[in-house]
């Protein structure tokens, strides 16, 4: 008698769990004025590793001082992973509304937000009483978080692009580490000596794979005074000499020159972990990547400087800039709103604190004086003040950064559909650095009429 | 009279109905109740395969009819499936899969089914050589596939183009060729999943009375009649379902050429239905034709198992 009595227990307890692990699966959201206060959750901490665990230290300190300031709100951090926008983890928190009240995304992802209804309107408390610098954030850094008017998120940590040289390379191949090249001839040149140095050095990296190619041809194209899409937005306008060029001189510098390895196919780590090793000449990339290399791929501070994007016979017409954007969850209260914003104009937006705190970052032995994040309006008192800051308390060699710095190009925000429209051009950037025989004429017309299928589709 | 007489002919009977509609009532309840307990189990697999396998499939059917732009979803009918088929990847997706699928079958499927014959002629050390052979399941996926990224490499770093080199054989660009990007994906897949499936071969081979065998060979067959005559039919049933498994895992790509090939690959050489599906869900905002392609795969294999049950012979 017990052995099926046992057994319809347990068949209901099981029924009872599985009721209640599919109940426990059910969204959660945040709640506002809990014990007086107003709570937000706020993603993209630091992770547990980063610098041995300061880096997190630093953001536990900056929410206690904050909330010590601000005694009615409270910040719960949620961790997302290394990588904050991984994009399928990314996209699954936006269908599912798993996002945090307040959550980080790329500059690129504006219209993916919007298509999943995921951000709230927060255009009428954007002002310079709740965010004292607002009118000192660059349009490149604004921009990318509006759309017809009205903003969604507040975009910050903003980059623009430039070559990044290794300095004991130049050394080794007898060019001048302090004069990195300025044009895409030039680069060709010295990447042709850079690669004689052998023993698997590569004059010039390139990405070709998982959208970074397409990103990197984008940037070169703008470089060239070209443009991924047309003025309105609704054609393809890579499909002409500026693009052409930009193909020929990779395909020239893989096969002609040899100057840039065999190994393609690369994504961003790929051609990062190279860059660690020591095996890298130049690549096109914004400061934030010697972070990386030294950070996360083991390289040194000393090995790397940066010039500006390289330009055609000339100065550059233009680099590709982007970065990140908190974007504000839908369906916040104005309370939860404004406690957003205080927290991300106090951690991002304000120098000489949160992620301006250079200082605290010093102690820590973070690298103080790379040229980036590139927020604030040339000219601007903001950005004076953050440099300023970064000369007091530098531990790097300025020098290394300053033919990025004295020689600003113009900065050109990514197209509309970045990231579909760099997974296509991946095609033909990897068509030119794996084929000798690669037609680019064609590869452009199939990238065009993919690109324009593309467009007329996301209305 | 006539009435009188069918009268209560017609009350008897309407009486007998309800009887017995009384009587399967309470069977039903009985029933109901004895087999409580089993309902009761039944019903967490129920509702797992209903919340985690049947509503997503019927949810993809729904998206893949629908679009959605600021939020804003309408009905579009098959606008999803007419724009993912146009799709200029789309032809390249699938043939790539369908080639994956068949090499995958030719070496995946059968060179396991080899090595389990050989490793059950073993009288030693067959505890310790499937060991060997299960290994590399054991490995994550991710993890095997980068160990492969680094023997693939086209200069003569990468392990396989050292080797060739010296035995003075041609090198490959691998992945890096548009036509050895397939047959590299498979190399990898084989070697990373076949350790599954020759355990699942051994346990069948080893169940084969030896007595079959003894016969055959009193009847003087080779190693090859004996496979042919004894191993192969004493197995079909195993090797039956390993075919539809196969086919049915095969078809679902994806890993490999994300790690492999940086997804695409050169020109689409690696891009396969499921990698297809990433792109527009993950990359380009589509999620209404990545679901419309999921459910052309979804018909697709579902068409091809109900085929291959059909025609397949029926066990004993």
């Amino acid at each position: 008698m017990l052995i099926p009595q046992f057994r319809t227990v347990t068949a209901l307890a099981m029924v009872a769990a599985l009721g209640l692990s599919l109940s426990a699966c059910s969204d959660k959201s945040s709640s506002d004025s809990a014990n007086g206060k107003t709570t937000i959750t706020v993603d993209c901490p630091p992770q547990k590793t980063d610098n041995g665990g300061k880096s997190l230290a630093a953001w536990n300190n900056d929410v206690a001082a904050f909330q010590k300031q601000h005694p009615d709100i409270e910040i719960k951090t949620i961790s997302v992973g290394s990588q904050c926008d991984n994009p399928p983890d990314f996209t699954a928190r936006l269908q599912g509304g798993t996002q945090a009240d307040v959550f980080y995304g790329y500059m690129t992802d504006l219209n993916q937000v919007l298509d999943a209804d995921a951000a709230a309107d927060i255009t009428s408390y954007l002002n310079s009483s709740n965010i004292p610098l607002w009118d000192s954030l660059a349009p490149s850094v604004k921009a990318p978080a509006s759309d017809n008017g009205k903003y969604y998120g507040i975009g910050y940590a903003g980059y623009a692009m430039g070559l990044v040289i290794n300095k004991k390379l130049f050394a080794q191949a007898g060019l001048d580490p302090t004069k990195p090249p300025t044009t895409w001839q030039d680069v060709a040149t010295d990447a042709k000596k850079i690669a004689a140095l052998g023993n698997g050095v590569v004059g010039y990296e390139e990405y070709s794979a998982g959208n970074t190619g397409g990103w990197h041809f984008t940037a070169e194209l703008y470089s060239r005074g070209g443009s991924a899409v047309s003025s309105d937005g609704k054609k393809a306008a890579f499909n002409n000499a500026a693009g052409k060029a930009v193909l020929q001189s990779l395909h020239d510098m893989r096969f002609t020159d040899n100057s840039m390895g065999t190994k393609q196919l690369l994504t961003w780590p790929d051609l990062l972990t190279d860059a660690g090793a020591g095996k890298v000449g130049m690549y096109v990339g914004a400061p934030d990547t010697i972070k990386a290399i030294v950070t996360q791929f083991k390289g040194q501070y000393s090995d790397w400087a940066i010039g500006p994007m390289p330009g055609d016979n000339g100065a550059a017409k233009a680099t590709l800039g982007g970065g990140s954007v908190y974007f504000f969850k839908k369906g916040l209260t104005p309370a939860q709103i404004k406690a957003g914003i205080a927290w991300v104009n106090y951690e991002d937006l304000t120098p000489g604190q949160g992620q301006f705190n250079y200082v605290e970052q010093k102690s820590e032995g973070v690298p103080v004086g790379l040229p980036e994040p590139q927020n604030w309006i040339p000219g601007s008192d903001a950005l004076k003040k953050d440099n300023d800051l970064k000369k007091a308390n530098t531990n790097l060699n300025l020098d290394d950064y300053t033919p990025y710095v004295n020689n600003p190009v113009n900065v050109k925000v990514e197209p509309p559909q970045a990231q579909a429209i760099y997974a296509v051009l991946d095609a033909a950037m990897s068509a030119v650095l794996t084929q000798p025989d690669a037609d680019i004429s064609a590869l452009l017309s199939t990238a065009e009429t993919k690109v324009n299928t593309l467009l007329s589709q996301q209305s | 009279m006539a009435t009188s007489t069918v009268l209560p002919a017609a009350t008897g009977s309407a009486r007998g109905a309800a009887a017995k509609a009384r009587s399967r009532r309470g069977g039903l309840r009985r029933k109901v109740i004895d087999n409580l307990t089993g309902h009761g189990f039944l019903i967490g697999a129920v509702l797992c395969f209903a919340f985690f396998s049947w509503y997503p499939m019927v949810r993809e059917f729904i998206m893949s009819l629908q679009h959605t732009h600021r939020g804003v979803t309408t009905w579009v009918g098959w606008a999803n499936y007419v724009r993912i088929w146009h799709d200029p990847s789309f032809a390249a997706a699938w043939r790539n899969t369908a080639w994956f699928t068949m090499l995958a079958l030719v070496f995946g499927y059968s060179l396991p089914f080899i090595i389990a014959v050989v490793l059950n002629e073993f009288r030693h050390a067959q505890g310790y050589l499937r060991a060997v052979a299960y290994l590399p399941v054991m490995l994550p996926p991710a993890s095997a596939l980068l160990l492969f990224r680094y023997a693939y490499d086209p200069s003569d770093a990468g392990i396989f183009n050292y080797l060739l080199h010296t035995l003075h054989l041609p090198t490959s660009q691998w992945v890096q060729s548009k036509a050895m990007t397939v047959p590299s994906l498979v190399i990898a897949s084989t070697w990373m999943n076949m350790g599954g499936s020759i355990l699942i071969y051994l346990a069948a081979l080893q169940n084969i009375p030896g007595e079959l065998y003894e016969a055959a060979e009193l009847d003087g067959a080779s190693v090859v009649r004996r496979i042919w005559h004894v191993t192969i039919p004493q197995t079909r049933l195993i090797l039956s379902l390993m075919f539809l498994l196969q086919v049915v895992a095969t078809m679902q790509l994806f890993i490999e050429p994300l790690i492999l090939a940086g997804g695409a690959g050169v020109q689409d050489s690696a891009t396969s239905v499921v990698y297809l599906m990433y792109q527009h869900a993950f990359k380009q905002n589509d999620l209404g034709g990545a679901a419309a392609l999921g459910v052309m795969l979804l018909v697709v294999l579902a068409g091809f198992s109900a085929l291959y049950m059909r025609l397949s012979p029926k066990q004993d």
